[in-house]
C-alpha cells in the first residue's frame, strides 16, 4: 500500500470519528427541542399567558404570574449586576496588570464556578434570614450573583478588543483618559457589552435552584419586591413533579416558553455581536 | 561720513547670524533630549529646531526613533508604561516636558494624525465635534461652523456635505485619513504632526493627503515622519535624519537630498540601505 493511500485512509478515518462525535453532541440538543417544541407548543394556549394557577384537580388556569415574576427576577439581577460588572470590568480592561485587577478577575472566575444552589443559600442568608421573609429581591439578588462574573469578564474582553488608535485618537484630542473612557472606548465596545449582558441574563433566567429558598415561589399574582414570587422555572419544577395531566401539559408549556425567551436573547445577543465585528473592522 | 567698508560692518552687525535667525523662528526647539522604553535608550540626544509654518520631515530607516520623537512632541509616550524623557523639548519657548505642562492643553495645541486612520465609530460629524465637544462646547450653531471649516480645510467638505450624520467607517480609507486631519484641525493647533499619514493609502490618496500639507503650512507648523522619500522630498521645507535613535543630519530638504554633508545620509536618501 502506498504512503499517499495509508494516508487517506488514516484522514477518512478521523474524519468520520470527527462526524460523530458532532451527532454525538448534538443529539441532545436535538431531542430536548424536539420534545419541547412538540409538547410545549400544542400545550400553549391564550390562557397560559394570561390566567392564574388554578386550584389542586381544576383544569385549566395558566402561569401569568410565573411569567411576569420570571420578567420581575431578571430586571432585578440585570439592575443590580449589570451597573456593578461593568464598572468592574472597566476597571480590569483599563488596569489590567495591577494586583488589585488579578485578585479582581479571580476573583470573578472562582465565582463562576460555585454551584448555583450555594449562591442561593447566600441570597438567604443575606436577604431572608435577617427580614425572615422570602421576596422576589432576594432571588433577584441571587441572579445578580450569579450573573455578575459573565458580565464582568465579558467587559473587559471586548473593552480590550477596542482598537488602541481609538484612545490614542481620542487623547490626541485632548481628552483625558476618563473622558476618552467613557465617551469612545465604552461606546465603541457597547453593543457587545450588552451581549454579554443578555447572554448572562439568558443564563440566569433558566435558573431554578437559588430561587428555591430566596423567591420560593407564589400562587397568587404578585409584584412585590418583598413578597415571595412566581416563577417559569419553579413553576414548572413544580408541575412537573405533580399527578395531574393538566399540570404536566402546563410545565410542557412552561418550559417551551422559556426555552423561547432564552433563544430570544441569545439571537439578539448573537446579531448585535456580529454589529459589533462589522463596526470594528473600518 | 561712513564709508562703504563701515556700512558693510554695520549691516553684519545688525543682521542676525544665521543659527539664530532660525532659533528665533523656532516653533518647537529641542535640545538634548533622550528618551527610554524602560531601561532601553532609543532617542540619544537630539537637538533641532522646528521652524514655523513650514514642513518638517523625519525619515530614516525603521526602529530608528522618528515615531517615538514625533510622539514625544505631544507627549502620546506618556500613556506607555515605564517610558521615560530626559532633556527638553519647548514650543513657543515652553518647556513641554516641565511638572506645570498641562498635558490636555498640550495635546490641543499639538495635534496628531496617526498612521492607521482611527476614526471614531460615530457619525462623520460627531467625529470632527468630538474635540470640542470635550472641551465643553454645546453651542450647536458654533459646531455646525467649526465642523464645516474643518471639512473645507481638509478638502473633505464636498465629499460628505450631504452626508454628515453617516458612518465615518462609510468613508473610503483616504477619506477616513482626511477625516482624521479635519478632526484634528477643528481643535485649532498651532502644531500638526502627522506620523506616516499616507502609508496605508493608495497613489491617488497620498496625493491628496500631500497636497492638503501643502495648503496647511500656511497655518500650522507640519511634522511628517514618512518612510517614503519622494514624499519627504515633495512635501517638506526641512528634513531630518535620524538613524539608530541619533539624529544624523537636519538641513534643507533640497540641501539633505541633493547635498547632504554625511556619508550615511546620503546613502539613505539614494536608496543604498533602509
Amino acid at each position: 500500500m502506498s504512503k499517499a493511500w495509508r494516508r487517506k485512509i488514516i484522514s477518512a478515518i478521523a474524519e468520520g470519528f470527527c462526524a460523530i462525535a458532532v451527532l454525538l453532541a448534538l443529539i441532545p440538543l436535538a431531542m430536548i427541542l424536539f420534545y419541547v417544541v412538540k409538547q410545549g407548543f400544542t400545550s400553549l394556549n391564550w390562557a397560559f399567558f394570561t390566567q392564574m394557577p388554578k386550584p389542586v384537580g381544576e383544569a385549566g388556569g395558566g402561569m401569568a404570574n410565573a411569567i411576569v415574576g420570571t420578567l420581575i427576577l431578571i430586571a432585578i439581577a440585570a439592575l443590580l449586576a449589570v451597573p456593578i460588572g461593568c464598572i468592574c470590568g472597566i476597571h480590569l480592561a483599563e488596569y489590567p496588570t495591577s494586583k488589585f485587577s488579578s485578585i479582581v478577575r479571580f476573583a470573578a472566575d472562582v465565582l463562576n464556578g460555585v454551584p448555583s444552589i450555594v449562591v442561593g443559600m447566600f441570597a438567604y442568608i443575606i436577604a431572608v434570614l435577617p427580614v425572615k421573609r422570602f421576596s422576589a429581591f432576594a432571588g433577584g439578588l441571587a441572579l445578580a450573583v450569579l450573573m455578575l462574573p459573565t458580565v464582568v469578564r465579558t467587559t473587559e474582553e471586548l473593552l480590550r478588543l477596542v482598537p488602541a488608535g481609538l484612545r490614542e485618537g481620542a487623547l490626541a484630542l485632548g481628552a483625558t483618559r476618563t473622558s476618552a473612557v467613557f465617551t469612545v472606548i465604552v461606546p465603541a465596545a457597547l453593543p457587545g457589552i450588552l451581549t454579554g449582558v443578555l447572554v448572562a441574563l439568558a443564563r440566569v433566567a433558566g435558573e431554578t435552584a437559588p430561587l428555591l429558598f430566596t423567591a420560593f415561589g407564589n400562587r397568587f399574582w404578585s409584584i412585590s419586591l418583598r413578597q415571595p414570587i412566581a416563577s417559569l422555572t419553579q413553576q414548572v419544577y413544580l408541575y412537573a413533579n405533580s399527578a395531574y395531566d393538566d399540570w404536566h401539559r402546563q410545565a410542557w408549556a412552561g418550559a417551551f416558553l422559556l426555552v423561547m425567551i432564552i433563544l430570544t436573547l441569545s439571537i439578539i445577543a448573537r446579531l448585535s455581536v456580529r454589529r459589533l465585528e462589522r463596526m470594528n473592522r473600518p | 561720513m561712513l564709508t562703504a567698508i563701515d556700512m558693510e560692518r554695520f549691516n553684519a552687525a545688525l543682521a542676525p547670524s544665521a543659527a539664530a535667525l532660525e532659533s528665533m523662528n523656532a516653533k518647537i526647539s529641542v535640545r538634548d533630549f533622550d528618551f527610554f522604553y524602560g531601561s532601553a535608550k532609543v532617542l540619544h540626544g537630539i537637538t533641532l529646531d522646528i521652524p514655523d509654518r513650514q514642513v518638517t520631515a523625519l525619515i530614516g530607516p525603521s526602529g530608528c526613533g522618528k515615531s517615538t520623537f514625533i510622539r514625544s512632541i505631544n507627549r502620546m509616550n506618556d500613556i506607555i508604561p515605564n517610558a521615560r524623557a530626559k532633556g527638553t523639548i519647548s514650543i513657543d519657548g515652553r518647556a513641554i516636558y516641565s511638572s506645570d505642562t498641562d498635558v490636555v492643553s498640550l495635546r490641543r495645541r499639538v495635534g496628531m494624525v496617526f498612521q492607521r486612520s482611527n476614526p471614531f465609530p460615530k457619525s462623520i460629524y460627531d467625529n470632527i465635534a468630538y474635540g470640542l465637544r470635550i472641551g465643553g462646547m454645546r453651542n450647536r450653531r458654533e459646531l455646525n461652523n467649526v465642523v464645516e471649516r474643518s471639512l473645507i480645510r481638509a478638502a473633505l467638505w464636498d465629499e460628505v456635505k450631504d452626508r454628515l450624520n453617516e458612518s465615518a467607517f462609510a468613508l473610503s480609507g483616504g477619506q477616513q485619513q482626511r477625516l482624521c486631519i479635519a478632526r484634528a484641525l477643528a481643535v485649532d493647533p498651532e502644531v500638526l504632526l502627522m506620523d506616516e499619514p499616507a502609508s496605508a493609502l493608495d497613489p491617488i490618496a497620498t496625493t491628496k493627503i500631500e497636497e492638503l500639507i501643502w495648503d496647511l503650512k500656511v497655518n500650522y507648523t507640519i511634522v511628517i515622519v514618512t518612510h517614503n522619500m519622494q514624499q519627504a522630498a515633495r512635501v517638506s521645507d526641512r528634513t531630518a535624519f535620524f538613524m539608530l535613535g541619533r539624529l544624523v543630519e537636519y538641513a534643507d530638504t533640497k540641501t539633505i537630498f541633493m547635498n547632504p554633508k554625511e556619508k550615511m545620509t546620503e546613502d539613505y536618501v539614494t536608496g543604498r540601505f533602509g
